[in-house]
């Protein structure tokens, strides 16, 4: 029965650990710019197609006809030799093998991009407008970023395989002293839970240690007085928003081989992900991050046949479950600050 | 006085009524006068002005209204299969199940104002949505989505010995509502609906609306108990939401659960700012165009599109002809999210601020030019 | 003369945030027809009082008392519907209606009560109600600006509309947050007679208010807050001539 519990538990993990990403984002969004970004789905999902992207280019090939040799259905057979490979020889099959991780490397600038781009270019006109107006403006930019995804890349999932060397299963009860074989979990969920928490991690030393981060909390915290320092917090706010979209970009990238992403993956997270804030806290980080895992590893458990059995379709529901009930039993959320968003 | 109805109220219902029912005619040229098209207008008309007297009166911003819609549809074909293939029935019935189910919602989300009850709405239509495909499938027939068969004990039409030959159809009366007669039928309910909105809006409840929509606080201080007020709205509203769906269902009956999910009510609150939320003639516009340009737009062909640019020189009639490709046929809703953005952006009062500006501007433009002597803005 | 009428009765009252003890032991009973102001330097607990009395904030002990019905847990709109209307530091009005429709709302939330489903009705049949509203506005000398919208309104006038939006409802206590506070001494002067004005109708007033000005020409009796406690208590001359007050407050301040 532990081992049934302990696993579950672990297969929670990893869709907890995107929540928690989407999450940090749309919190550090919220917390600094006041802004309820509905398109922060749609980094995400931009984040994916950057992996898709990466791929697509390293997989090239030159298609050469071979008259000589037919293939088993007697057509000319085709010679197809991926262009890194040809270029840099073994090394370019390293980089078409391990082209997710590979892909952190180009999306982060890109989304960097992206998030400063929409920041200055849109974003920074509503911070002073009802905050239904900035769900709507997000909510249509969300609706173009899925469309122009979708006009170029189609409406179908696209797979992208994990690397070969990490794609078997680690026997986690052996490594903690238990029986061989009965708890693994496959290597790249581990990995990806490792990596939201390098990631986690990283922000919140961010935040603590380095000045900028202090700067940006002290914002969060009273935007007026910071501003009387003569500290210009809107430059600091703008690159807030590009992290945000660099988290949520990461996210996406390693998501990739546990989910095919398509066009509306943004819009699946979005919902979700709103939710976790709500939980975990509106503007509280912490709050976020635990809500994130907490839901992802509720969910898992809610899928589970035995529970299953007692209340049917509860795995259906239960993140809006949970998430309906903390809002009207205790609305600041987990850890959420009083008066954010209470009118 | 006139305590029926103002004067300026009145025209406005007539003239919107004389719109709505001579629609096959002037919307013939522009390739949308047949009652299929013409009825999702009347049906989604009443979906965006019930949706108004919610989000445009009292500034609640749902994002679960898809549900009541949902809601709906599945309880007009139960009426069909149950009870009678008569549509009046269905839609009674349908908006009082959609209402009481509105009030269950809007009792629990109410609780919460602001961002908190647009996510407490988009998660309760979530879980309608994902139990409407799972645990319900009895009720909503999952996936496949429920329709009627020839088996269906129609207790009332067996009642009465009526028989049908064929594949069942809904019914007004005895007739079937095939062609125009269908859209006739929802173009009355369209008409009631907008009447009623119109006397809501008119109304001191209206005037309480609006008023919370202003400042909560003082409402409260006022001696409001601004809950059931705010709840009122959202039960009417679900019921139009109800309504709409069981038209939708009169006309198709077939209820899936797609029509559920929280993309549907996001379109519904494209519509109703796009046409300009808080007026009552906005949101119907924008029911009519988003449905004008989808059914439109979403049939264009790369074909279509090289006819129509076929004027251009060739290489260039090709790049044109690929860059528009994106917006039209599965790209209309690219089209749909940017010009709902560029809406947001500038023009936050939809099509009817747009209407009123352009007005302004060419009263100023007339009288400046009628005292061309007159000074510029001053500074200050 | 007959025993005094209490018709507020702040009873031992105490409220704590955390460690602050932002208010403590207050008792002030407020006799119908008066205007009883209170006065005290910033941070006194003079806003979380009047919070207390209206609802808006629970005490951490003692009640408020009103007319024999007890205040404390009651919502703000129960409050309001008992006969107790008020006046915020910073005017809280319908900024996005006119300035007749602002007076007409509270004149219905007399008429119906917290809740009416009414609306089937036009708001033009209420003509009753429409005149009334009119005739609110003129006394405050506002009819020319009534279908303006009242967010367009200079700040005085919102003020002004503001207390009409209160009279409309001829409430039994009336509770005023700084009245004059960011006003021209003109409209200051404007505001103290119609003040006045209303005092000669018999209604009970709560005032809380920085200028000494506008205190001494309204008040019958007044009550001086320092941190959180009453210090002084009673007629305008009395609490001129204390020094406890002048220590803690006039000469303090000036």
């Amino acid at each position: 029965m532990f081992e049934v519990i302990f696993l579950q538990f672990l297969n929670g993990l990893d869709k907890g650990a995107a929540y928690a990403l989407i999450a940090l984002g749309l919190t550090l969004v919220f917390g600094t710019l006041g802004v309820v970004n509905f398109a922060h789905g749609a980094l995400f999902m931009l984040g994916a197609f950057c992996a898709v992207t990466v791929r697509m280019f390293l997989t090239m090939e030159t298609v050469t006809v071979d008259p000589e040799r037919l293939s088993p259905w007697g057509t000319p057979l085709e010679v197809r030799e991926p262009l890194v490979q040809a270029w840099l020889g073994d090394f370019g099959a390293v980089l078409v093998n391990y082209s997710v991780p590979l892909s952190i490397l180009i999306t982060i600038p890109i989304m960097l991009l992206v998030g400063i781009a929409l920041e200055r270019g849109i974003i920074k006109h509503f911070y002073k407008r009802p905050h239904a107006e900035q769900i709507l403006v997000t909510f249509g930019l969300a609706i173009v970023a899925q469309e122009v995804i979708k006009s170029i890349f189609g409406p179908n999932p696209i797979p992208q395989p994990m690397p070969t060397d990490l794609r078997g299963a680690a026997d986690i009860g052996a490594f903690l002293g238990m029986q061989a074989n009965v708890i693994t979990y496959p290597l790249w969920r581990l990995i990806y839970f490792v990596f939201a928490g390098v990631v986690i991690g990283g922000v919140f030393a961010f935040l603590q240690f380095t000045t900028f981060g202090m700067v940006v909390r002290a914002g969060m915290a009273d935007r007026e007085t910071v501003g009387l320092l003569g500290i210009n917090i809107d430059r600091r706010f703008t690159i807030m928003f590009g992290l945000a979209a660099v988290v949520a970009g990461m996210a996406g990238v390693m998501y990739t081989p546990l989910l095919p992403p398509n066009y509306h993956l943004g819009m699946d997270f979005l919902v979700l992900s709103f939710v976790v804030v709500v939980v975990g806290g509106m503007g509280s980080l912490p709050g976020a991050v635990a809500a994130g895992f907490l839901l992802g590893i509720l969910q898992s458990f809610a899928s589970m046949n035995q529970v299953k059995a007692i209340i049917p379709g509860i795995d259906q529901i239960i993140i809006y479950l949970v998430a309906v009930v903390i809002l009207l039993v205790r609305p600041r959320g987990l850890m959420g600050r009083r008066g954010v968003m209470e009118s | 006085m006139n305590n029926l109805m103002p004067r300026n109220d009145l025209f406005l219902l007539l003239g919107f009524t004389a719109v709505v029912l001579t629609m096959p005619i002037w919307l013939a040229p522009f390739g949308a006068g047949y009652p299929d098209l013409l009825q999702r207008f009347m049906i989604f008309g009443i979906f965006a002005v019930g949706f108004n007297i919610l989000f445009g009166l009292t500034g609640y911003l749902s994002f679960g209204h898809a549900a009541f819609f949902g809601v709906g549809s599945y309880a007009a074909v139960w009426s069909f299969k149950l009870l009678t293939l008569d549509a009046i029935p269905a839609m009674i019935f349908a908006v009082l199940i959609s209402g009481l189910f509105a009030l269950l919602i809007g009792f629990l989300c109410l609780r919460r104002s602001g961002i908190y009850f647009s996510i407490l709405t988009l998660a309760f239509a979530q879980m309608s949505y994902n139990l409407a495909y799972s645990v319900l499938t009895p009720i909503t027939n999952g996936e496949t989505g429920l329709q009627l068969t020839i088996n269906d004990p129609r207790v009332l039409d067996a009642a009465m010995g009526q028989g049908f030959a064929g594949q069942p159809v809904p019914t007004l009366l005895g007739q079937q509502m095939s062609g125009y007669a269908g859209f006739y039928f929802c173009a009355g309910f369209l008409i009631l609906s907008f009447f009623i909105a119109q006397r809501i809006a008119g109304s001191p409840f209206g005037m309480m609306l609006k008023a919370i929509k202003s400042n909560q606080t003082r409402m409260q201080f006022t001696g409001f108990n601004t809950r059931p007020y705010a709840l009122s709205a959202f039960v009417i509203s679900g019921m139009y939401a109800g309504l709409a769906g069981a038209l939708l269902a009169v006309t198709d009956p077939l209820a899936g659960a797609e029509r559920m999910q929280w993309t549907a009510s996001g379109e519904v609150v494209l519509m109703t700012i796009l046409g300009g939320v808080g007026t009552l003639v906005g949101p119907v516009i924008g029911a009519w165009i988003i449905k004008y340009f989808e059914n439109i737009l979403s049939a264009l062909n790369d074909n279509i599109l090289a006819r129509f640019w076929s004027f251009l020189p060739d290489g260039v009639a090709d790049v044109v002809v690929k860059v528009t490709s994106k917006f039209v046929g599965d790209g209309w809703h690219l089209t749909l999210g940017l010009v709902f953005v560029i809406i947001v952006i500038f023009l936050p009062g939809g099509i009817m601020e747009g209407v009123r500006r352009l007005a302004a501007l060419f009263r100023r433009s007339g009288s400046s030019s009628a005292k061309p002597s007159a000074r510029t803005q001053p500074a200050e | 003369m007959a025993q005094p009428n209490v018709v507020l009765h702040v009873a031992d009252v105490h409220k704590r945030f955390g460690g602050l003890h932002a208010l403590a032991d207050i008792d002030l009973q407020v006799e119908e027809g008066k205007t009883h102001a209170i006065i005290g330097p910033n941070g006194a607990g003079k806003s979380t009082l009047l919070n207390v009395i209206i609802g808006k904030l629970p005490p951490s002990s003692g009640q408020v008392v009103f007319d024999g019905t007890v205040l404390t847990g009651r919502k703000p709109f129960q409050i309001n519907q008992l006969g107790i209307a008020r006046v915020f530091q910073t005017p809280e009005i319908f900024a996005d209606l006119s300035v007749l429709h602002n007076v007409m709302i509270p004149a219905l939330a007399k008429r119906d009560g917290m809740f009416t489903l009414n609306m089937l009705r036009s708001l033009d049949s209420e003509t009753g109600i429409r005149a009334e509203a009119e005739h609110m506005l003129e006394d405050v000398g506002m009819i020319n600006r009534r279908d303006m919208l009242a967010g367009s309104l200079s700040r005085g006038d919102k003020r002004r509309m503001e207390l009409a939006m209160c009279l409309i409802q001829h409430p039994r206590l009336l509770l005023l947050d700084e009245p004059t506070a960011g006003m021209s001494r003109h409209d200051t002067n404007t505001t103290i007679e119609l003040l006045k004005k209303i005092k000669s109708r018999g209604m009970t007033k709560v005032i809380i208010e920085h200028d000494m000005h506008v205190v001494f020409s309204l008040a019958d009796k007044i009550s001086v807050l320092a941190q959180g406690r009453i210090i002084a208590d009673g007629s305008p001359d009395d609490v001129r001539g204390n020094p406890k007050v002048q220590e803690a407050y006039l000469g303090g301040a000036h």
